[in-house]
């Protein structure tokens, strides 16, 4: 009883000391006898989370977001369009297809009545092929709704743009039931 | 208080396993049978913190050039080349010896010794006294590793560099690099929102990476050493695969700035942007050749994703790739004589080599979630990411395609690997 005492208060002390040299330790690259190769010493501070990545707040993956429902109960109404905010593609394909149009234009009549209201469009893809060339698609797709809201009279000011390739999918799963979930542009207004 | 210390060491590994930073392991999965067989003799040691010959071992059998003597075949351990019987090992059908021992240890400072033998004209062929600290005893055993290999094969050794790569949880994503083995992981940095596509400064001492940390995507470069960096592109849309040029001073880049995803060349010392591509279709991932003449990128201006290539100063804007209907993401061996690339057929991704002058394209891997080759660089292996069992792994097969091996995490998926070059 007195040892497995004993074993808490070093395994806690050790816990906590780990903790703390874990996050001094990555600071930079450790010096290798390759100086040479150009990773040099860094026992001074290098990059480290909080203080230079700031901004990043995590709001973690969110998935199908889907969630504009703080702008009122006809984003909730399933027989309204406006209740629907993801917009999925087809296989390498930034097309929209037939069954999303009276959704992106629900929105787009929305953001024409209130100018003020702002929305972003993210672009996702699913996870085969390349990544890069993921965010190209996904980029893509965000322009294409983007597209068909501006040829409705949407304002260039009320929506933003970005694509996260496969990096953020909404379903973890390498399947086509999984894929065509993730190649998807998504919808969210701006609070 | 040996005693105490016991319970010190338990303690630290039990509250450690689950803790520490997740390492790579490495698995064979498919080994070459015809490769040059050598035997690496356990070296001499005495408490050692790293087994230097099994490490050594280890380098010189994923290399897929050489077939290693099992340990326990083995009827001598001889430590230096007095103590070798050759005739024993003329009997084991083996061609090269490494004998070695490691001494000192005071004040965690070691000296290693290791010779390199000729079994059938038994003779040396090399023979060096290396000092290492602890903490460098491995990057040590990578060397001699290195000097092995070249010494048998004519070319360079890249045991000793190291490789950079993301991983992914659903918490967080990590921009890591560690030696080739896996062993030595650090973080270089970390955020909730995803790290992508880390590039090499040609003299391994900056990354440039893709980060979303501001929730939107930006270009950074990093000095490795101080951790210190700068963000070098955020534009409006994307800002993504940076690509250093082969003399350091620019960055090509894909931005949509302009509407669709193009090729940008940006200086880092002038801060110049100058586009080199204006299609309407998708280009994007960039990659200089070794010459720094030409960019070859991805572009879907065809219908589908095929490579192209670009005058590094813009201008003759040419095809370059035709078979496969998906050929995207290249690398070029340091030579330039070859371009590794995501080679896909009917939703099958596989790593694929072409040849530069013939445009014959080599399939070296089997799928179908193979993506991201990056050459090592002596140009012997394609290290890749790919994905099986829902686990996200990275691989390394070589050249003639024989030999696969699987660096696996611990926790969490690892992705878009970049050999330092």
């Amino acid at each position: 009883m007195k040892l497995n005492k004993l074993l808490w208060v070093l395994l806690v002390a050790i816990f906590a000391l780990s903790g703390c040299s874990e996050d001094e330790a990555t600071d930079g690259l450790n010096a290798g006898q390759n100086a040479a190769s150009g990773i040099n010493d860094a026992s001074t501070s290098g990059l480290n989370g909080a203080s230079t990545l700031s901004g990043m707040a995590g709001a973690g993956y969110t998935g199908v977001t889907g969630n504009n429902s703080f702008l009122g109960p006809e984003f909730t109404d399933p027989n309204n369009p406006l209740s629907r905010s993801t917009i999925y593609f087809m296989l390498d394909s930034s097309e929209v297809q037939p069954d999303f149009i009276q959704v992106i234009n629900a929105h787009a009549k929305y953001l024409v009545a209130h100018p003020n209201q702002k929305l972003t469009l993210e672009g996702h893809a699913d996870e085969r092929g390349s990544p890069e060339y993921n965010i190209a698609l996904g980029d893509q797709r965000a322009k294409a709704v983007a597209g068909m809201m501006k040829a409705q009279g949407v304002s260039d000011g009320q929506l933003t743009l970005i694509s996260y390739g496969e990096e953020k999918p909404a379903v973890f799963g390498s399947d086509e039931g999984s894929y065509e979930r993730n190649r998807r542009a998504e919808l969210s207004y701006q609070r | 208080m040996n005693f105490l210390k016991k319970i010190l060491m338990l303690g630290m590994l039990v509250a450690f396993a689950p803790l520490s930073q997740a390492e790579l392991t490495i698995d064979i999965t498919e080994s070459s049978d015809s490769g040059t067989p050598v035997a690496v003799v356990p070296f001499a040691s005495s408490g050692a913190p790293v087994d230097v010959s099994s490490v050594i071992n280890a380098d010189l059998a994923r290399s897929g050039y050489f077939k290693m003597l099992a340990e326990q075949t083995m009827r001598s351990r001889p430590s230096s080349a007095s103590a070798v019987q050759f005739p024993e090992w003329q009997a084991l059908n083996q061609n090269y010896l490494v004998v070695g021992q490691v001494g000192g240890g005071a004040g965690g400072q070691y000296n290693v010794q290791f010779q390199l033998l000729d079994v059938l004209k038994s003779s040396q062929l090399l023979g060096y006294q290396m000092n290492s600290s602890a903490a460098d005893l491995r990057r040590t055993a990578h060397q001699i590793a290195d000097m092995i290999f070249e010494k048998l094969t004519g070319k360079k050794g890249a045991f000793s560099g190291r490789i950079a790569y993301v991983t992914n949880n659903k918490q967080q994503s990590q921009l890591q690099v560690a030696d080739t083995d896996g062993f030595n992981p650090q973080t270089i940095a970390s955020s909730q929102e995803p790290l992508m596509s880390p590039s090499w400064s040609p003299d391994k001492s900056k990354m440039a990476y893709v980060s979303f940390e501001r929730k939107t995507a930006a270009i950074y470069v990093q000095i490795l050493a101080t951790g210190q960096r700068k963000r070098v592109a955020e534009f409006p849309g994307i800002n993504g695969a940076p690509a250093w040029s082969p003399d350091g001073n620019k960055l090509a880049l894909t931005l949509s700035k302009d509407g669709s995803p193009d090729i940008y060349t940006l200086n880092l010392m002038t801060g110049a942007l100058t586009k080199l591509t204006k299609s309407y279709s998708i280009d994007t991932e960039p990659v200089w050749s070794p010459d720094g003449g030409s960019i070859v990128f991805t572009s879907d201006r065809g219908g589908k994703p095929q490579l192209y290539k670009v005058s590094s100063t813009g201008g003759g804007e040419t095809r370059i790739t035709f078979s496969g209907d998906y050929n995207a993401r290249a690398s070029f061996s340091p030579d330039g004589k070859s371009i590794a690339m995501v080679h896909g057929n009917g939703g099958d991704y596989r790593i694929g080599v072409m040849d530069v002058g013939s445009k014959s394209i080599n399939v070296l891997t089997t799928g179908p979630a193979d993506e991201s080759p990056s050459f090592a660089p002596n140009g012997t292996m394609v290290l890749y990411a790919t994905k099986k069992g829902g686990t996200a792994y990275l691989s390394a097969v070589s050249l003639d395609g024989k030999m696969q091996q699987k660096l696996a995490f611990s926790n969490g998926g690892v992705r878009e690997p970049a050999w330092a070059p």
